[in-house]
């Protein structure tokens, strides 16, 4: 399952952070950061909870760039 | 400006002001430290916070601490030597300002392209009680009445129940001429109804409607990331610590050597000064933001021209395009097929065309649409039964109780049906009522107006070999190949040999140079997806070409995908400038720093000048008109 999140971060390194930190959390398959349309694509694993992992994503986030902010719906 | 944007302004403005007034007191020892550190605590204390926040979570090497340390380096060197906090600060400062910079002009261009994609519509007009009521175009349903005012955009795709207008496409294609559409004509959203007010039934709903297929793959496209930007963040993901571990050797080996083998004073400071130069000058960020930033500008241009490109791999595969395929009927010829003759009949003429026409009805292959626009009157189609498609032949049919076998060579050979060919060039359609010949109707297709000059013109680029495949009869193609040039035509292919025709031509190709194949997306589905770069023309309004192709041209016109090619390479182009401008500027200052030729003023310019430098040539290219 993919969805779309908007995001807030402010340089394109950081951006790259925030996709390999993403990337590395557990239920996640694949993401995406695009820096440029502030959008990030996550695919999920087919049992993951969304929820649960999203907040561990933007912990994960969080942890590599803190000035980050993703908005989940 | 956003708030954040602008409460950065502020403290580049407190913190310059200070720095002013500062120079004007005559302070000394500590005193001066702590009031020189008041402008720098105003202008970098984020980074201070974010490097410290990064140590914690063990992010150590990123641009925040490369700043803190060498400004924290610098501070200290002042307060223990010279007492000069000028460095530190004006380095802090320039970062920030080129920080401010980059987010500013990354932010104007982010809502220029948007705003050339601005073909969302806002609002539907739905009539309640007598009365025109706007809606929101998701609330919709589909088969509602809709009216679009003169100046309005159609916000959902329908058909035109009352009215004639004339439209305005050139936000979705970039087309100028407008389109007229009168009653009965299907209408897509996105164009500007121009002059008359249209009734419209709709056929989809928004979230299908070709606006919304539109804006949701331009939105995506910069996410599907090019070999340029892979290798960019990769390369910044080793870049950083060799930089931060070069600095490190630099403040401590030099000195070390002197001391220990040349018997010299150790002048740590120097080195450490030097060092601390290095960090600055080393920052990634013009590298980083501009190769994204390009792309993304060379997209929304593109986007602009009606070229809607999936994204910037694709881009950058197009850039590398040396052979070009071509599919004939719809994409270098109109594909609107009129009957020019009917031949042979033992039948009245209107006889011969009422059985195929009515054989054909249930088929949307442009032969038989050319069939039964030839016919024009009502088609009954309780008259016909027991239809077989046999796919690159032709159709058989039962209509009033005649057998009637309507298609080329192929279809009467393997009937076993004596036909007599004709000396007409164009697509012959033969037709047989109940094993009988009956005779023949011969229909043509027009080429392009611009076809030839689009072949011209890529050989005038530099595109190497130019391919023609169709499913149409060898003097047909022939005709048309030569009066087009093109290098190769292959004829007579049914839709599963122009695949294999595609993956041997793709087998000669090496693998630095790519092949694109264009096609009308309708019934190239396969082959749009086998080849490197896959382009549909002619897409307004069909979701299959806008699924299958990487590169969608939104009209019909044969010269935009040298326009396409040229936009691609512009975009690559100016990547590449980027690529080594920034890298070799950076490498120049990181050695002149080193070697204690360059101060802290030079390197600041490498970071912050070289940046703000790739970030205006970045937006160059989305400047694609005159191309």
């Amino acid at each position: 399952m993919k969805k779309t999140y908007k995001i807030e971060v402010d340089c394109a390194n950081c951006a790259n952070k925030m996709e390999d930190a993403t990337k590395k959390t557990d239920g996640v398959k694949n993401a995406v950061v695009n820096f440029m349309t502030q959008k990030m694509i996550v695919e999920f694993e087919d049992s993951a909870d969304v929820s649960q992992v999203m907040k561990t994503v933007l912990k994960n986030c969080k942890k590599v760039e803190s000035d980050c902010e993703i908005y989940l719906k | 400006m956003t708030k954040k944007q602008k409460k950065m302004l502020i403290r580049i403005l407190v913190a310059a002001l200070l720095m002013v007034i500062l120079a004007f007191l005559p302070l000394q020892g500590m005193i001066r430290f702590l009031f020189y550190l008041i402008p720098y605590l105003v202008i970098g204390y984020d980074i201070l916070r974010k490097a410290w926040k990064g140590i914690l979570n063990k992010q150590v090497f990123d641009e925040n601490f490369l700043m803190s340390v060498a400004t924290i380096g610098a501070m200290i060197i002042g307060l223990t030597q010279n007492g000069d906090y000028v460095e530190a600060i004006a380095v802090m400062l320039f970062y920030q300002i080129g920080e401010f910079f980059q987010s500013y002009a990354v932010g104007k261009s982010r809502k220029n392209i948007s705003e050339l994609m601005d073909i969302r519509p806002d609002y539907a007009n739905i009539e309640t009680e007598g009365k025109l009521e706007q809606v929101d175009p998701d609330e919709v349903e589909i088969g509602t009445m809709i009216y679009v005012n003169p100046g309005e955009k159609v916000p959902i795709d329908g058909i035109v129940i009352e009215g004639n207008s004339s439209l305005n496409t050139s936000a979705l294609t970039g087309e100028s001429l407008p389109r007229d559409v009168k009653t009965g004509d299907e209408i897509i959203s996105g164009c500007i109804n121009m002059t008359g007010v249209l009734k419209i039934q709709t056929t989809k709903e928004f979230g299908e409607s070709t606006v919304s297929k539109i804006l949701d793959l331009v939105e995506n496209a910069s996410s599907r990331k090019s070999k340029s930007e892979d290798f960019i963040s990769r390369f910044a993901k080793i870049y950083t610590p060799v930089v931060c571990y070069s600095a490190l050797v630099l403040a401590v080996l030099p000195p070390l050597v002197r001391i220990v083998f040349l018997n010299q004073p150790g002048n740590f400071s120097v080195f450490l000064y030097r060092a601390l130069s290095f960090l600055v000058a080393s920052c990634p960020c013009a590298l980083v933001i501009s190769i994204p930033l390009s792309f993304f500008a060379g997209i929304g241009g593109a986007s602009k021209e009606g070229i809607l490109v999936k994204g910037s791999n694709y881009l950058e595969a197009l850039s590398k395009t040396d052979s070009v395929v071509f599919d004939k009927t719809g994409t270098l010829t109109q594909g609107v097929f009129e009957v020019s003759a009917i031949h042979h009949n033992k039948l009245e003429e209107e006889k011969l065309l009422e059985y195929a026409a009515l054989a054909e009805s249930a088929s949307s292959h442009p032969i038989s649409k050319s069939l039964l626009k030839a016919y024009g009157k009502e088609i009954d189609r309780n008259r016909v039964s027991e239809i077989q498609e046999i796919s690159g032949n032709g159709l058989t049919a039962r209509v009033d109780d005649v057998f009637v076998a309507v298609g080329n060579n192929k279809l009467m050979k393997k009937l076993h049906i004596d036909f007599i060919d004709c000396h007409k060039v164009g697509t012959i359609v033969h037709v047989a009522l109940d094993g009988q010949y009956a005779g023949h109707i011969v229909i043509s297709d027009l080429v392009k107006p611009t076809s030839k000059k689009a072949i011209s013109a890529l050989k005038a680029i530099g595109i190497k070999q130019t391919v023609m495949l169709t499913g149409d009869s060898h003097t047909v193609a022939q005709k048309v190949a030569s009066e087009l040039q093109v290098d190769q035509c292959y004829s007579e292919l049914l839709p599963g040999d122009k695949v294999s025709k595609v993956e041997e031509l793709l087998s000669q190709t090496n693998g630095r140079s790519h092949l694109a194949f264009v096609g009308d997306g309708i019934n190239d589905a396969p082959v749009l997806g086998r080849a490197d770069i896959g382009i549909a023309m002619g897409a307004m309004g069909s979701d299959a070409a806008i699924e299958a192709a990487d590169i969608v041209l939104m009209d019909d016109d044969p010269m935009k995908i040298v326009k396409a090619i040229k936009i691609s390479r512009k975009c690559l182009r100016i990547v590449y400038e980027n690529i080594f401008f920034a890298i070799g500027i950076k490498v120049f200052a990181l050695i002149c720093v080193a070697l204690g030729i360059a101060n802290m003023w030079i390197a600041i310019f490498a970071d912050v000048g070289v940046m703000i430098l790739a970030v205006l040539n970045a937006i160059r290219t989305l400047f694609v008109k005159k191309l």
